[in-house]
């Protein structure tokens, strides 16, 4: 049984007067991961930015269209309760570099002000760095500095400082694209555990890592979404003319 | 197909610049060298004028010390704890304008600082363009600019005024003109030059830590109080130490507004003198050699704690511009 959580429909979103999604309609299912894929300047990002209405940050920014998260309209919501459901995770790792690796994974309570009993902070710091595979690795350098793991350590400590607020969502931003093949490869085994748990819409632009790891696939292309369905159905026979090209490398 | 047949063309042509592109860079290169007389000529120039800098900075030293050792010899390190300073019987003790100096800055920083700090957080995160901000970085560069005898003024038409309503309403002698009034003035005077130093160091922390924060649904007060201001702060003490070395050397507007009593002072209200303003004051009429190299060695403390307090700031901001890149 498939539960809808969140639904995108008719969104438009760009700069001033410069679209650069139109018409957007797809749904994301729970405990699913959903793949964006599509060339450079497509809109991914955008489109990832839009759930949780980070948009909004960048000058000039417009949207109109709604986006449901449990069947209600996030953009009639407080936009900060809406990005501590909806975590984020960047294209390339940045914990916090004034926070210990302790402080980083709980920064979402820190920087919200939540106090929080020294128990209740264990039990959150181990539990998300446990997630994501990270905890043997640092658990005798909970006080050091974040800034000193390395780069694939780091993104995984951003997943567990997005993991760490419990978000219904969450969204990553091409996560691996700064990172070498090994760290890649642990991180998207460590996204197939996590849908247990939550549901993750990752943007890429590697075709191979969406097939393996995605269960739906959103192919974008200049600002629409060409096709959207179950990642073996699109990437087994695409309806679109435009898909199939785009998977066979016609273009990237 | 067709792209792979554009990517060897292009290597191709690639292969074809560089060996021209080579010896093209190899005969600039040789001009650069020394083997050019007119290279060798241009570097000793700057090479000159460098070091010129320095001996200027080593002879302005060297002669505030032997122009000040008469007084040295006299007093010794009494120099700096006597409270009299007194020409006519040439006793010169240099506590009360030690005292001067240390109180008119450190009152100036206590009030420039939160201006300072909400400018700098206001121009380099909450409003970074707009008539508004533009306004605001103009004005704070054209403050910057103004000299520092209409600063004076400003001090002696506006602030003095001020001060001495205030001086009646607490019923305290209304001077009007004292340490209160100098550091009121030295403050304005500072805070355009911490601030605008301030909004530099805002504007270089990355964005995307700033949208790490605003994405786990931080407010914008919260991401300036958890984020920006404990990744700036050093930043931001390095540039309000900058300008309390400014405020340590000001001579004119706080010579016009101190009030130039050579007395030690005893509430914030009272005139006084600082280090810079006694010798601005007392220089054109010091007769006696001793009276002169006293006010001579006071320029040499000067000196010496302006070149330490700069030195700090600017170690402090090398090593935050490091710490971000």
């Amino acid at each position: 049984m498939e539960n809808e959580l969140l639904i995108v429909q008719n969104f438009y979103a760009g700069f001033g007067r410069c679209n650069i999604l139109k018409d957007i309609n797809f749904t994301v299912y729970q405990n699913k991961i959903t793949a964006i894929m599509g060339p450079s300047g497509c809109g991914k990002t955008t489109m990832i930015r839009c759930i949780n209405r980070m948009h909004e940050f960048s000058p000039g920014a417009t949207y109109s269209g709604k986006i449901l998260l449990h069947g209600e309209d996030i953009y009639s919501m407080n936009p900060i309760l809406v990005r501590r459901k909806i975590g984020m995770v960047f294209q390339r790792p940045n914990p916090f570099p004034t926070m210990s690796i302790y402080d980083n994974v709980i920064s979402g309570f820190i920087l919200n002000g939540i106090k929080l009993q020294k128990q209740e902070k264990d039990k959150i710091v181990i539990n998300s760095l446990k997630k994501v595979g990270l905890w043997e690795e640092v658990k005798d350098s909970l006080h050091r500095r974040g800034t000193f793991l390395s780069g694939g350590q780091q993104q995984r400590l951003c997943i567990a400082r997005a993991l760490a607020m419990n978000p219904d969502v969450i969204l990553l931003d091409e996560p691996t694209s700064s990172l070498d093949p090994k760290s890649t490869l642990m991180i998207e085994k460590l996204l197939e555990e996590l849908k247990q748990t939550t549901t993750i819409i990752i943007v890429t632009h590697n075709t191979a890592q969406a097939a393996r790891i995605s269960d739906y696939v959103a192919f974008l292309y200049l600002g629409e979404l060409i096709e959207y369905g179950a990642t073996k159905k699109i990437f087994t026979a695409p309806e679109h003319k435009k898909t199939e090209e785009y998977l066979t490398g016609k273009f990237s | 197909m067709k792209n792979e047949e554009k990517k060897q063309n292009h290597n191709q042509e690639i292969c074809h610049l560089n060996p021209d592109s080579e010896i093209f860079f190899r005969i600039r290169a040789f001009f650069r060298t020394q083997h050019s007389p007119a290279d060798f000529v241009f570097r000793t120039i700057l090479l000159f004028s460098g070091i010129m800098l320095f001996l200027l900075i080593l002879s302005i030293f060297c002669s505030l010390i032997i122009n000040s050792m008469p007084s040295i010899k006299a007093f010794g390190l009494k120099f700096f704890t006597g409270t009299v300073w007194d020409p006519v019987f040439e006793q010169f003790g240099a506590l009360p304008f030690v005292a001067g100096t240390l109180l008119t800055s450190f009152i100036a920083i206590i009030i420039t600082i939160p201006f300072s700090i909400a400018i700098s957080i206001y121009l380099g995160e909450f409003s970074k363009s707009g008539a508004y901000s533009g306004l605001l970085k103009n004005s704070i560069d054209l403050l910057a600019g103004v000299p520092s005898v209409v600063y004076g003024f400003f001090g002696i038409f506006v602030i003095v005024p001020a001060v001495r309503y205030i001086q009646i309403r607490f019923n305290i002698a209304p001077y009007g003109v004292g340490i209160l009034t100098a550091s009121i003035v030295l403050s304005v005077m500072i805070i355009p030059f911490a601030a605008s130093l301030g909004r530099e160091i805002i504007e270089m922390i990355p964005s995307e830590i700033k949208q790490a924060a605003y994405a786990l649904g931080s407010t914008r007060y919260e991401v300036v109080r958890h984020v920006i201001f404990p990744y700036a702060k050093s930043g931001l003490i390095a540039g309000i130490l900058l300008a309390l070395g400014r405020a340590i050397g000001e001579t004119m507007a706080v010579t016009m507004v101190i009030g130039n009593s050579n007395m030690m002072p005893k509430t914030i209200f009272a005139p006084a003198n600082t280090m810079a303003s006694i010798i601005a004051n007392e220089f054109t009429e010091a007769v006696s050699n001793l009276h002169l190299s006293s006010l001579i060695e006071i320029g040499v403390v000067l000196f010496i704690v302006t070149t330490i307090i700069s030195i700090a700031g600017k170690i402090i901001i090398r090593k935050f511009a490091v710490h971000i890149s």
